[in-house]
């Protein structure tokens, strides 16, 4: 298997192609015939990272690298930026609005969701400036 | 369970991808959150929901699930029946409210395990 890369543009408020990024990703995936599990593993943090990006942020870019070693997923943001991640790592805590909550986001359960998924996960947030999810799945068991 | 004997045994009404009811069910699940049904379905589940919106598409197709069941008439908004076509979901409304359904299937012998 080759490496494959490329690159997702993705914007804020649009729930109409919220999604469309991580779909696209696991299509790919599936067609380099990359395993089932691992592939479900990545479209699960994929999409939790893309819903955050629409739900929160004004755009972000979605970075991914596949190898065949491991799947990186990167995905940046230009904000607001995460004031606290340790409590945004908590399950349940979340900031989202009621109107965004009635919709079925915003339920606190996204970040819990891609750490559960991901065998590493890495982020960095400067509040006002944007943030950036570093997220990797192994393919090959260590 | 073939997707089909989900639908006679309901009454379901079933909006689009009417070619994938041969689908099998492997279980159900019941939830409005859609990170939750991300964390917590595995792939052939029916989801019941009473979300209507075109990002419940976006989850079953990455979750693999058999199909979805909107719960009290619900309608679903034209682009969620555009996108599910596409994507050979199918979405599928009941005039029950979901305690019943769960109930219903449940008693057919679906399980959430």
């Amino acid at each position: 298997m080759e490496t494959t890369e490329g690159v997702f543009f993705i914007t804020g408020k649009d729930f109409a192609n919220a999604g469309v990024a991580s779909c696209e990703l696991k299509s790919i995936l599936e067609k380099i015939g990359v395993d089932r599990g691992i592939v479900r593993r990545t479209a699960i943090s994929a999409f939790e990272a893309e819903m955050n990006v629409v739900i929160y942020t004004p755009a972000g870019m979605m970075r991914y690298k596949v190898t065949p070693d491991y799947i990186k997923i990167v995905v940046e943001d230009v904000g607001p930026g995460i004031e606290n991640i340790d409590l945004a790592m908590t399950e349940g805590y979340s900031t989202a609005t009621d109107e965004i909550r009635s919709l079925g986001f915003g339920s606190g359960m996204g970040l819990p969701n891609i750490k559960k998924n991901t065998d590493e996960l890495k982020i960095l947030s400067i509040p006002g400036i944007g943030t950036t999810l570093e997220m990797v799945i192994n393919i090959k068991k260590e | 369970m073939k997707l089909q004997e989900v639908v006679d045994s309901l009454s379901l009404v079933v909006k689009t991808a009417t070619a994938n009811l041969t689908k099998e069910v492997t279980g159900g699940y019941v939830s409005d959150l859609l990170s939750d049904v991300m964390a917590n379905t595995k792939d052939g589940y029916v989801w019941i929901t009473l979300q209507t919106h075109q990002n419940i598409v976006a989850v079953a197709t990455l979750k693999e699930l058999s199909g979805i069941i909107l719960v009290n008439n619900r309608a679903p908004d034209a682009d969620t029946l555009k996108k599910a076509e596409e994507e050979g979901i199918p979405i599928m409304v009941s005039s029950l409210p979901a305690f019943e359904i769960a109930g219903i299937l449940y008693n057919l012998g679906l399980r959430c395990r």
